[in-house]
């Protein structure tokens, strides 16, 4: 059996008296991606955090890369790259020295350092900008900056927090296609993100984190099948009353979720569901019939929305 | 050829050696030109008006300009360590400039990040002692070889100021603090510390306190050497309280960068 890279029992993150991280427990194992799933104020980053060894846990036992971060910290940072949430980027200095100061301070070689700039310039298809102020940036190159930035040290484990935060959808497959190539060239990926298709497309494994707790885990494939049925039934009403209208529909589905324009019903056969509710008398209008996927299972553990 | 590793202490000089490199016309006249206006004013103007009979014995028998330029050396030193460790801590802290949270995700620890500040900014008082001691022989005002050991004097000056308030500046949430330093400390110490006339013009009190603050301690150091006539001991003693100012906020400021930046 191969070591876990990353190996967390029972890992806590307290600030003062509130508990951000609650007592989780996973392993994330070499060459997988493995995402952290959850709502505003979840403890994805604290988590993330702790796990890039830049903040110190408050309890539990936690591996990364083999060490323990309060003991090896810069023999882990070495080997990491990261993607903070927010960027950290100096905006007072161009894109190419940005990327310069950051490789010193891993200690590559200047030659070395320089080649290594031009792809990453590339990656991030800032090469026309690099003489630029980061401060003239969009919020997307930053982004890509940052993203192309968290590479310089060729990282065995990529921390991505929310890396396609502010991207455009273009930008955004043009990521994902990298990260499957850092993917096929070893590197393993931890990364949390608030889009279903992204854990979809990027992640082989999961954890669906709320309250800092963990409340589910497994593939995407396995947490659809494990916490909903197959179909969803969306009811889509009028005068957006969809609250006043739940009563109605009691019994039809496994399981019904309210949001404010929407009634969610949860069944193992939509058209037939369908059938009932028209049955009933009942005329939204709009009734859309699809498959249950991630956001569903979200929905249904964390009672909430993932953008919120 | 293999080339050398860098200590990580370090490694933070090239975040700021990049910065300098782009922006050091907008501090060239704290560092530069300043000093050279002082030198000139007094020099070339002031001094004519003071230092004559009694004056001139309390002065040690010199001409003015030679009592006050090795003092300018050391409050120029003073002067470049705050500026460097008030705003630049500020900024490398808070978002336009995210440098200790980059440097923060790489190998470098925080005691690296001390240090390599601080290193920086004891550097910024060797450039500044440099070009100061350099345009005060020019003005004649250097009377010894000994005076090239204030090379060392600025820069451990810098430090004693920098070390405890880096360790300040990481903690606060806004800058209006900063502007305190510069009235309540950096201003009356330039003006007391034995810069322009000798302490023991001053009250008992305030002669006391100018003895407890490092200013003075610089400022004796720096004139000795000039004129050459400083006892070893008291070179010992004086450089001993500067270096072990330092020593202490070195120590504070790791304590309070861990608390603040490793969270
Ligand atoms: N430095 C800090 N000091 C105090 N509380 C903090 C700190 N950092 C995070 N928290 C709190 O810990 C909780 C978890 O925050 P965290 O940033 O880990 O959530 P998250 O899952 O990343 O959320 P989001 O999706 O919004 O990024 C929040 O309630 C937050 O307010
Ligand atoms: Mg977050």
């Amino acid at each position: 059996m191969t070591d876990p890279l990353v190996r967390a029992r029972n890992l806590v993150k307290r600030f003062g008296d509130f508990v951000a991280v609650d007592h989780i427990d996973f392993d994330v194992l070499p060459g997988e991606a493995f995402g952290f799933l959850g709502p505003n104020g979840a403890g994805k980053s604290s988590t993330m955090r702790m796990i890039g060894a830049t903040s110190p846990r408050s309890g539990g036992e936690l591996t990364v890369l083999g060490w323990d971060p309060d003991q090896a910290g810069p023999h882990i940072r070495a080997r990491l790259g990261v993607v903070p949430q927010e960027d950290n980027l100096d905006l007072e200095l161009s894109v190419a020295d940005n990327l310069y100061v950051y490789g010193r301070y891993f200690g590559i070689p200047r030659r070395q350092l320089r080649e290594r700039m031009t792809e990453l310039l590339a990656f991030a298809q800032l090469s026309e900008r690099a003489q630029d102020r980061v401060n003239d940036l969009s919020g997307g190159m930053k982004r890509r900056l940052t993203i192309a930035r968290s590479l310089v040290n060729e990282p065995a484990l990529l921390l991505l927090d929310e890396p396609t935060t502010g991207l455009d959808p273009q930008a955004r497959h043009l990521l994902w296609d990298r990260l499957h190539g850092l993917k096929r060239n070893g590197v393993t990926l931890l990364l949390t993100t608030h889009y279903m298709e992204e854990a979809e497309q990027l992640c082989d494994r999961l954890v669906v984190m709320d309250k800092g707790q963990i409340v589910a885990e497994g593939s995407p494939r396995e947490l659809i099948a494990n916490h909903v049925p197959k179909e969803v039934v969306e009811l889509r009403f009028e005068e957006a009353d969809a609250p006043g209208r739940a009563g109605r529909v009691d019994g039809l589905a496994s399981h019904i979720e309210v949001l404010a324009d929407r009634l969610l019903l949860y069944t193992e056969d939509g058209n037939q569901t369908v059938e009932a509710v028209l049955n009933r008398g009942l005329s939204p209008a709009n009734v859309l019939v699809r498959r249950a996927g991630l956001e569903d299972v979200f929905l249904r553990l964390t009672g909430r929305q993932l953008l919120d | 050829m293999a080339s050398m590793e860098i200590p990580m202490s370090l490694r933070p000089l090239h975040y700021f050696w990049t910065t300098f490199v782009r922006q050091w016309r907008s501090d060239i006249s704290t560092t530069f030109l300043t000093p050279v206006l002082y030198l000139a004013s007094i020099g070339l103007g002031l001094g004519h008006f003071i230092a004559h009979g009694r004056a001139l014995a309390s002065l040690g028998g010199e001409n003015y300009l030679s009592f006050v330029a090795p003092a300018l050396l050391v409050t120029t030193a003073m002067q470049v360590a705050v500026s460097r460790s008030t705003y630049d801590v500020y900024g490398c802290k808070n978002w336009w400039s995210g440098a200790y949270r980059s440097m923060l995700a790489t190998p470098l620890s925080v005691g690296n990040i001390v240090t390599g500040h601080l290193v920086w900014i004891a550097s910024r008082g060797l450039m500044a002692s440099a070009f100061y001691l350099a345009v005060s022989a020019a003005f004649g005002a250097v009377h010894s070889p000994a005076a090239a050991a204030d090379l060392l004097v600025g820069p451990a000056v810098a430090l004693a100021f920098a070390a405890p308030i880096i360790g300040y500046a990481v903690t606060v949430r806004h800058e209006q603090p900063f502007v305190m330093i510069f009235r309540l400390v950096m201003v009356p110490l330039f003006l007391f510390s034995g810069t322009f006339f000798p302490i023991s013009q001053l009250p008992a009190g305030l002669r006391s306190l100018a003895y407890a603050l490092p200013l003075w301690h610089g400022v004796e150091l720096s004139r000795g050497l000039y004129l050459g006539r400083l006892s070893s001991l008291a070179i010992l003693g004086h450089s001993a309280y500067l270096l072990g100012v330092a020593t202490i906020g070195v120590l504070a400021a790791r304590s309070t960068y861990r608390r603040t930046l490793a969270r």
